[in-house]
């Protein structure tokens, strides 16, 4: 039997067999609370002091900034609701709605936690929209900001399309922006969500200018259920979960020891390794492009070409949809996504894809494959093979449907 | 979500599949924005004792596993049965031929009942205008 190929390395990761090696002891011999004051917990606090270190110097950061969450999502959570708990803990701020700006193309968990805030009224949301392309402009950024605006987040590389979002421009934008401040305005605090970038762009927080940045470690190499925030020093945000005295007080529950060992392993081999993995990813990941386009016909590519992560390919086939279309693949041994409504349970297809101007049909018919540090020439070879094969067949199935659709309307 | 073996069957080697010339009727359901889109054409021959059978019937969907699945079960289903018959046959019919359905797939991409009904109506409404 052949082995079965992975293309969707932007849900998950496999763990890398040194950062394993790394979290191991930490589950048996190993397994001490960092918060005792034994030399278990010594033990244990010094492996969560060595990550933390290793974190922050690919953060640009100090070890105090860096914070450990159970993933991006938690990241995210803090960041919006910590932000408005902050505001609102200054009595002077009560009679003053704050304003959020964020991207249309969010990840679910900005995205709800906006509108969570939002249905509550404790803020008000403006969600920018991107081109086209699937990148926000910065004139559109700069267009929403007002005199109570108080956060700005947005995402660095989208998780469907791949898109890298200006982060060092909007960074630049928002320094711009407080500078000119008064001493009693409010300042805007900026976010972004770098769950998808850390294998790839640029995360020197001091360039990038950002105040908060979340991920998770399951993306890049580590383990699952570990994420982190960083906290620039200063930053207006309060802790949204009550408990011990764990992260500075940011993030209460017992530390997740091996996990926080893994994810520090993890960024040290990005920090290591991660532009000669990038480097290769992005040529196996152009070939592919351009096969797929080259050897399936009425195909697009979505998003933009160039603006794009080196991992990240999106393809919608007419007549084609994506449940079917995964269902196939994965029954020839092949794993993708899709931006389909019918994969996931949802009701309306992708709202990536829907922003970026796609019609229903065209999202339905969308087809994620990402690509990662073990994926090989070979295995792209054989994965365009077998997608032209489900896509002959479905489309065989589809017949005229959708032209005769647009013909009787 | 689990999809039964009869599904995959059906998803994997739909029967009746494509289209029909010279069609005695055809019907059309569903829309792009939930992403699926079913045709079935049937034909339909007269015929003394038993009245007017489908005698063969064909469809062509755009849409998910279990819209393919659904699709492909209607017209097993009202194959060789008469227009009436095959007007009675319901959602929960073809979700139980194909061993159930994913409950979120029982509303949203079981519209192959409503396709072959829609085609019936099709073929009555043609011999009224002949
Ligand atoms: C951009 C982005 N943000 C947040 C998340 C959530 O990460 P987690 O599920 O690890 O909390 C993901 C993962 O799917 C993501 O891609």
């Amino acid at each position: 039997m052949q082995k079965n190929i992975y293309l969707d390395y932007a849900a998950t990761t496999p763990v890398d067999k040194e950062v394993l090696r790394e979290m191991l002891p930490y589950f048996g011999e190993k397994f001490g609370n960092a918060m005792s004051i034994h030399s278990f917990g010594q033990e244990a606090l010094q492996a969560v002091d060595e990550a933390r270190g290793k974190i922050a110097t690919f953060f640009n950061a100090t070890p105090s900034e860096i914070i450990f969450t159970s993933g991006a999502t938690e990241s995210n959570n803090i960041t919006i609701k910590g932000v408005l708990k902050s505001y609102y803990s200054k009595p002077k701020n009560a009679k003053i709605k704050p304003h959020i700006i964020t991207s249309a193309i969010e990840h679910h968990c900005i995205l709800d936690s906006c509108k969570a805030v939002e249905q509550e009224k404790l803020a008000e949301i403006s969600y920018i929209k991107p081109g086209k392309d699937g990148v926000v402009k910065i004139s559109d950024i700069n267009n929403a900001i007002k005199t109570n605006t108080i956060l700005i987040s947005v995402m660095y590389v989208n998780n469907e399309i791949g898109t890298v979002q200006p982060i060092e421009k909007i960074g630049k934008l928002v320094k711009k922006i407080n500078a000119q401040k008064k001493e009693t305005d409010f300042k805007i605090l900026f976010h972004t969500d770098a769950t998808q970038a850390i294998n790839y762009c640029d995360c020197d927080t001091k360039k990038i200018g950002v105040d908060l940045l979340s991920m998770s470690a399951h993306k890049i190499y580590g383990p699952k259920g570990v994420g982190i925030l960083y906290v620039k020093k200063g930053t207006a945000i309060k802790k949204i979960q009550d408990g011990g005295d764990q992260e500075y007080k940011m993030r209460a529950g017992t530390h997740n020891v091996p996990g926080i060992v893994g994810a520090g392993k993890a960024i040290e081999l990005v920090q290591k390794n991660g532009q000669k993995d990038a480097k290769k990813i992005q040529f196996l990941r152009d070939y592919l492009i351009e096969k797929v386009l080259r050897e399936i016909p009425h195909t697009m590519l979505n998003g933009s070409k160039i603006k794009r992560s080196p991992n990240n390919a999106n393809f919608t086939f007419r007549d084609v949809e994506g449940e079917g279309l995964l269902l196939s693949l994965d029954m020839e041994g092949v794993a993708g996504s899709t931006g389909s409504a019918c994969s996931s349970g949802a009701l309306s297809p992708s709202h990536v894809l829907m922003a970026i101007g796609l019609k229903a049909e065209q999202a339905h018919g969308s087809l994620r494959l990402t690509l990662g540090k073990y994926t090989t020439k070979q295995e792209i070879n054989t994965a365009v093979q077998k997608l032209k094969t489900v896509v002959v067949r479905l489309r065989k199935i589809s017949g005229s449907v959708l032209e005769d659709y647009y013909s009787n309307k | 979500m689990q999809y039964s073996k009869k599904v995959l069957e059906h998803f994997t080697r739909p029967h009746n599949q494509g289209a029909l010339k010279n069609a005695s009727g055809v019907g059309m359901v569903g829309n792009p924005v939930c992403g699926d889109l079913m045709k079935i054409y049937i034909k339909v021959k007269k015929d003394k004792k038993k009245g007017d059978i489908i005698s063969d019937i064909k469809f062509e969907t755009l849409g998910c596993a279990s819209a393919i699945a659904t699709s492909s079960m209607v017209t097993d289903l009202a194959k060789g049965k008469t227009v009436e018959d095959a007007m009675k046959i319901t959602r929960n019919d073809v979700a139980d031929a194909l061993d159930g359905l994913p409950p979120i797939k029982m509303h949203c991409s079981n519209l192959a009942d409503e396709a072959l009904h829609e085609a019936i109506k099709d073929y009555r409404n043609s011999l009224i205008k002949n």
